[in-house]
């Protein structure tokens, strides 16, 4: 049991199924992420935990309480929602302490929180202004500042960062981070954005479909990805996925890839269990900070296979060059060091750290060997 | 000539504005005259006007015939002006407007943020009541408010302006909530505020504009009612419609043209002032800055 559970929930609308039992559990003072693209019902989940959406069979519990038929206002949740929601009609002070007055707060308590939650979030000077007047990223601040001065039980972030500038965003991510050090609330946070939920979470839940494909901390969710949709849904670029045979040399098993111009070449698998599977067809994954340049490669890096290639693009990106060329067809990205001079049409002596390759079933889709 | 004018009008040479301008002044007397009219024959002694030209301007201007319309003129069995039907009207319809304007709010509110399931069919048929003609009521309201008790009094023909306000009212509500951000609903519920709570706090302090327009349209339309006036208010509940048709249409004694005029113009009178009074509160933007912008 932890403090958020959410037991086997399923959301229909009519017959039309759109969350498939979902199985979530964070403990206290926990960040979820909610990732995934549009419509994968990350967004009706928030809801439903917020008990803004009835939830069609399973539990949602919060803090060992179970919370299904209780009304949104009696959860002890606080919600920022994308469009802030702040009530055009009321000051910023007002709008803040709205929530406690509508629970019968007494009005001095509520002075008082408002203040301490104004000058944590350095707002102070705007409480008698209208929502109206603030900047956007003003209102994104009032907005979290209305559901701090609730001290609730779990924060619930619905995209709070997309209406934002990027700069903007960049600077409340961090804020936010830090807030959530400095008060240490259960979090669930909503995002479409994988470097948001790589950068915020403690815990992710990467949807799709109404599934959730997987959940767990970022470092798993980045280096072992449970199927290929997570592999290519978080980090960017995307993992490389390329299509390969287990051949087994020497005891070991093998990625054989065809290269561009039809040669073949091995490269040597990490995973001992894969040696059990000679012969079979796999996606092999890599990530393109794990194809380097000579120089460029991980020293702690245990196995490290040269693979002598034509270049057919390069792309310059400041802090790294990115350098693509031809496996099986496909395009597989590799991330250089921006002093390396890759050329198009010539070969380049790529490093493929073969520590951080996953290999995914092509049928099921979902990662094998370990 | 103004920045404005050069930056927003179609460039016209000085004598194509002349000509706009002489048509544009043209139909505005041309609308005015009618008014024009009551106002000059309102301020004429009688014998101006049955012996004189219509058009022309009073010789000895005095404002009797106002007095007389408002407070003398024989009106039923008593000279009472007026006075006591204006009354009557004022009685009526702030009640009618304020009640049906708030049931609009209500149901609007209601239609879009509380939807249930078959909400656009008793939408679809509040609209279908804002176009049953008046006639084909009038016998069914007419038993209806006989077994009510409300049969010829004040009560039953507020009821009555009502329910035919109510169509009107929630399609304006309606329309304007259905762009209200439900967000915002949502973030009152989280806060605790409950059904009735989010319309006072939430929804009612945003809808000054819309609560104006359908103000001005219910005002002009109850105000200006003649027919259920004449069928469901009886004696004591006359409004100002009905006693100024009683004015003009009596067939004794001598026609008081003058009289007429100015009683005709006092029964205008109010919804010109609603007008010109609310007409300043069409305010926009009173939503900005609830959701992004």
């Amino acid at each position: 049991m932890g403090f958020l559970d959410i037991d086997n929930v399923t959301k229909s609308y009519g017959t039309v199924e759109v969350l498939h039992r979902v199985d979530i559990s964070v403990g206290e003072g926990e960040f979820l992420v909610l990732v995934g693209p549009s419509g994968c019902g990350k967004s009706t989940l928030l809801n439903m935990i917020a008990g803004l959406e009835d939830i069609t069979s399973g539990t949602i519990s919060i803090n060992g309480r179970v919370v299904n038929e209780v009304h949104p206002s009696r959860r002890n949740i606080a919600m920022v929602f994308q469009s802030y929601a702040l009530y055009p009609n009321m000051t910023v002070g007002q709008n803040m302490t709205f929530g406690l007055e509508m629970h019968g707060v007494p009005k001095a308590e509520r002075e008082r929180a408002l203040k301490d939650v104004a000058q944590l979030l350095q707002i102070g000077h705007l409480l008698d202004r209208k929502p109206g007047q603030l900047s956007g990223g003003q209102r994104q601040r009032v907005a979290m500042g209305r559901a701090l001065v609730r001290d609730p039980d779990v924060f619930l972030f619905d995209e709070p960062l997309s209406n934002l500038d990027a700069k903007l965003r960049v600077d409340m991510r961090t804020e936010i981070k830090k807030l959530h050090h400095r008060l240490g609330r259960t979090t669930v946070y909503v995002t479409h954005d994988q470097i948001e939920a790589l950068t915020l979470s403690t815990r992710i839940a990467v949807m799709n479909k109404g599934h959730v494909q997987q959940l767990g901390t970022p470092r798993e969710i980045y280096d072992r990805p449970a199927n290929t949709f997570v592999a290519s849904f978080m980090g960017n670029p995307s993992m490389n996925l390329m299509p390969a045979r287990i051949v087994v040399r020497d005891g070991a098993p093998h990625a054989q890839v065809t290269l561009d111009g039809a040669s073949q070449k091995l490269l040597r698998l990490g995973q001992p269990a894969l040696a059990a599977q000679d012969g079979r067809e796999v996606i092999l994954g890599l990530r393109p900070e794990a194809i380097t340049d000579e120089g460029g490669a991980d020293s702690s890096a245990q196995l490290v296979e040269q693979v002598d290639h034509v270049v057919s693009v390069v792309e310059p990106a400041g802090a790294d060059t990115f350098a693509a060329f031809t496996v099986g067809g496909r395009d597989v990205v590799a991330r250089l060091r921006a002093n390396s001079q890759p050329r198009v049409g010539a070969q380049f002596p790529f490093r493929l750290n073969m520590d951080k390759a996953v290999v995914f079933d092509p049928r099921t889709e979902a990662r094998i060997g370990d | 000539m103004s920045v404005a004018t050069q930056t927003t009008a179609v460039r016209t040479g000085r004598i194509g504005r002349a000509l706009i301008v002489t048509v544009l002044i043209f139909f505005a007397l041309f609308y005015l005259l009618p008014l024009g009219v009551m106002l000059i024959n309102s301020l004429k002694p009688l014998p101006e006007i049955t012996g004189g030209n219509m058009m022309a301007l009073p010789r000895e201007p005095t404002l009797d015939p106002w007095r007389s319309a408002w407070s003398t003129a024989q009106i039923g069995v008593q000279a009472t002006g007026l006075k006591p039907y204006f009354l009557n009207s004022i009685l009526m319809v702030v009640p009618a407007v304020a009640i049906s304007t708030m049931l609009g709010a209500l149901n609007g509110y209601v239609l879009t943020k509380w939807r249930f399931p078959g909400h656009r069919w008793v939408f679809g048929l509040l609209l279908f009541s804002c176009f049953i003609p008046f006639q084909i009521v009038l016998i069914p309201m007419a038993r209806l408010l006989g077994l009510m008790g409300l049969a010829g009094s004040l009560p039953g023909l507020i009821l009555v302006h009502v329910v035919y306000g109510i169509g009107f009212s929630t399609l304006y509500f309606r329309n304007y909530y259905a762009a209200f951000p439900t967000e915002l609903v949502r973030a009152a519920m989280i806060d605790g505020a409950g059904f009735f709570r989010i319309f006072w706090r939430i929804m009612l302090p945003v809808s000054g504009p819309i609560a104006v327009v359908c103000i001005i349209w219910q005002f002009t339309n109850i105000w200006n009612d003649f027919l259920f006036g004449v069928s469901f208010a009886g004696l004591d509940a006359m409004p100002m419609t009905v006693a100024l048709n009683n004015l003009v249409q009596s067939s004794t004694g001598v026609r008081e043209y003058n009289v007429h005029f100015a009683a005709a113009i006092l029964a205008a009178l109010p919804t010109l002032l609603v007008y010109i009074v609310a007409g300043r509160y069409f305010v926009r933007g009173l939503m900005a800055g609830s959701v992004k912008g």
